[in-house]
């Protein structure tokens, strides 16, 4: 299995590149810093943020239920699936039963989790993301490698040439108004032939039965506006118990992911439109059992801002496809190796800990701490390769001795000087493929102090 | 009980001795009774950091046994001390001297300005200094005001450097980017690590630092060891050797 750090590598080896994708993100965590330095009870928010969902985890079971009786009572039609195969037969027998064939999809990374599309496809029915970054990435047939700027990987130049292949734009156009203009020629028609429209969910209220919508597109207001029916697909972690609680949510969502005060559309959903349907599917697919790990449990807080990989110094410079996951960076780390700790064992190693992702979170998971807690979780299960466990398992027996700990030490400072480069500095040490090994002394610290006057 | 204990780490103690004493030097010229426990080791960061818990236990609960009898413990290492102070819990949280071994712990900046109310560094330092946030003293010990936190800018290491005469703290693009050590992260990550800090030092470049200064060697020894092989006219030095000749009151 290829880790992260091969994929990584693969990333770093194109300098122009990675340095071109650690500047763009870079400059929207800088954007991020001036909407937050803006709000002087920036932390106030985030701690409220981080109370009310830990509240809200701690009955989301009665919260779900709430928000389930007051949407049926708004007349929206309200399904449970278990995990993505129950996600995908529920969204195509609703799509079927009304013999849909052209659907269109706002951004929901809970359908990519889900692999949605390709089960859809799969039975005829053809789905237009019409997300900007999500419809370039579509047409490249890959994953997004961002969850709020899916197509941050790509150039405008790659764009260009895409579209002038898929679309037929202008050979050689690279002007970003003239690509968009030309992305939303084409998802006009998509829109207008659509028999229905998929969003997510980015809060549902549990005193309400509605829901909100955040896009900057407006493509989720067209794509539920024109056809008859609506299907709102979310994570059971979306829940909110109040409307007040959107106060703390929606300053904090748009500052953190985009360094937007707002998103440019937030929309509220209280019920179908009339002569429409509206359905709302509640998935689970794994989230009850990160619910039940007392470690693990804040990262069901994620609101999905993304700014904890516009933060990581890993992620700007490894680029989200090196993750392997639906959700990269930090956050998708966590929640990777929680649902297959053996598939995505080397991600909670793709951190140097530094802490950013942790201080810039807006409901501040200890997204740090519990990637260092989850290694312990890899080891327990023997993901870690044996020779890793068995080199730790010597070093602490050396260190745990004075003795021997002394002696590794001499032993060390006086054959590293002796021995000839070429052996020191063999492919096998990764320390010394770009870096020097510290110039030995002579004489420990211990020893030295005995000579220190007092 | 007995005053302050030195804790050097490890790789310190064996490939930067200097560091250790312009410590102890620093400390003492400030009058305090230091001692220097020899059974010292590792704090056991390296084990515990790649997830291997049994093997981290046993020297936590040395490092109680040999520190926890003196009324603070003083290290030149922001990550050494996070370990005791934000990781120790897990394994030493029954421990009854256990809280007192906690909230004793200080990295030497700290100490110095929180514990020995250093407020004049006398002392000169000409030249033109790049100040390197190591992360952990940074997040984990809130050594200043990270650059993603909006609460009042306070930075310790600073106050104490910008003291000395003759001293240019130049201003970074990034104040506090990981430099890309991370421990067992550099070699796991060895591609990612080396660029990072590749960039940490073309930032310091840019900005005309001549030396580049930190509070943890780990991420020195990382940043230096790319400077040496790729030749460049920068130095780095830890906090304590650039302190090591001024006084402190």
């Amino acid at each position: 299995m290829i880790g992260h750090a091969e994929k990584a590598a693969t990333f770093v080896a194109n300098d122009e590149r990675v340095h071109w994708h650690d500047r763009a993100l870079w400059f929207v965590r800088l954007k991020r810093d001036r909407q937050a330095e803006s709000i002087p009870e920036w932390e106030a928010l985030r701690e409220a943020a981080a109370a009310i969902k830990a509240h809200t985890l701690s009955r989301i079971a009665d919260y779900l239920e709430e928000f389930e009786r007051n949407a049926k009572a708004n007349g929206i039609h309200v399904h449970w699936a278990r995990d993505g195969a129950e996600h995908n037969a529920i969204v195509h027998r609703i799509l079927a039963e009304r013999g849909v064939t052209r659907l269109v999809k706002s951004k929901s990374m809970l359908t990519e989790e889900c692999h949605l599309n390709p089960y859809l496809e799969a039975h005829g029915i053809e789905v237009t993301d019409t997300d900007l970054g999500e419809r370039i990435v579509q047409l490249r047939h890959e994953p997004p490698s961002h969850i709020v700027l899916p197509a941050i990987h790509l150039k405008k130049e790659d764009i260009g040439e895409l579209f002038h292949r898929e679309l037929g734009s202008a050979e050689g156009a690279s002007d970003p108004q003239y690509l968009t203009e030309a992305a939303r020629g084409h998802l006009r028609q998509k829109f207008m032939a659509a028999q229905a429209g998929l969003t997510g969910v980015n809060f549902a209220i549990a005193e309400t039965g509605g829901f909100v919508v955040c896009t900057n597109e407006g493509n989720a207001d067209m794509g539920t506006s024109l056809p008859p029916v609506h299907i709102a697909c979310m994570g059971v972690e979306k829940i909110v118990p109040q409307t007040k609680d959107l106060a703390i949510f929606l300053r904090l969502l748009a500052r953190s992911a985009t360094g937007q005060p707002v998103t440019s559309y937030t929309t509220h959903f209280q019920g179908p439109m009339r002569g429409g349907e509206l359905h709302v599917v509640i998935v689970d697919n794994g989230r009850s059992a990160i619910l039940g790990q007392e470690t693990f449990r804040r990262s069901l807080s994620c609101i999905r801002c993304g700014a904890c990989m516009n933060t990581c110094p890993v992620f700007r410079r490894s680029g989200g496809y090196s993750y392997g996951y639906t959700v990269p960076g930090p956050i998708g780390s966590l929640l990777a190796p929680l649902r297959d700790p053996s598939k995505f064992g080397s991600l909670p190693f793709a951190s140097s800990l530094c802490g950013s992702c942790s201080d810039v979170c807006p409901v501040k998971i200890d997204l740090h701490h519990e990637l260092y807690a989850f290694r312990q979780e890899l080891v327990r299960r023997k993901v870690v390769p044996l020779y890793k466990r068995l080199g730790m398992a010597v070093m602490s027996a050396v260190l745990a001795r004075p003795w021997a700990y002394r002696l590794a030490g001499s032993l060390m400072r006086w054959a590293m000087p002796r021995l000839p480069r070429a052996l020191v500095y063999g492919p096998w040490n990764l320390w010394g493929r770009q870096r020097e090994i510290p110039p030995m002394p002579r004489e420990s610290f211990r020893e030295l102090i005995k000579k220190e006057a007092k | 009980m007995p005053k302050v204990a030195l804790f050097i780490p490890c790789y310190v103690d064996q490939f930067y001795p200097q560091v250790g004493l312009a410590t102890l030097r620093v400390l003492r010229r400030l009058g305090i009774d230091l001692d220097f426990p020899e059974e010292q080791t590792c704090c056991g960061q390296p084990m515990a950091n790649s997830g291997c818990a049994q093997d981290a236990r046993p020297l936590a609960e040395r490092f109680l046994k040999i520190f926890g009898k003196y009324e603070s413990v003083v290290a030149p290492s922001g990550s050494c001390v996070s370990m005791v102070r934000n990781h120790y819990a897990q394994w030493l949280g029954e421990k009854p001297d256990f809280d007192h071994l906690r909230m004793n712990t200080f990295e030497l900046c700290e100490y110095l300005v929180d514990i020995a109310r250093v407020v004049k560094v006398d002392g000169d330092f000409p030249c033109k200094v790049g100040l390197h946030m190591s992360c952990h003293g940074l997040r984990e010990l809130r050594l200043g005001r990270p650059s993603e936190v909006m609460v009042k800018s306070f930075n310790k290491v600073r106050f104490l450097l910008s003291q000395l005469r003759g001293i240019e703290l130049v201003d970074l693009t990034r104040p506090d980017e990981c430099c890309g050590f991370g421990g067992t992260f550099a070699v796991n990550e060895e591609a990612v690590s080396c660029l990072m800090g590749r960039d940490r030092i073309a930032d310091h470049e840019k900005a005309g630092a001549g030396v580049i200064a930190g509070f943890d060697t780990s991420c020195l020894m990382h940043l230096g060891g790319l400077i040496r092989r790729q030749n460049k006219p920068l130095r780095v030095m830890h906090v304590a050797e650039i302190l090591e000749g001024a006084k402190l009151s």
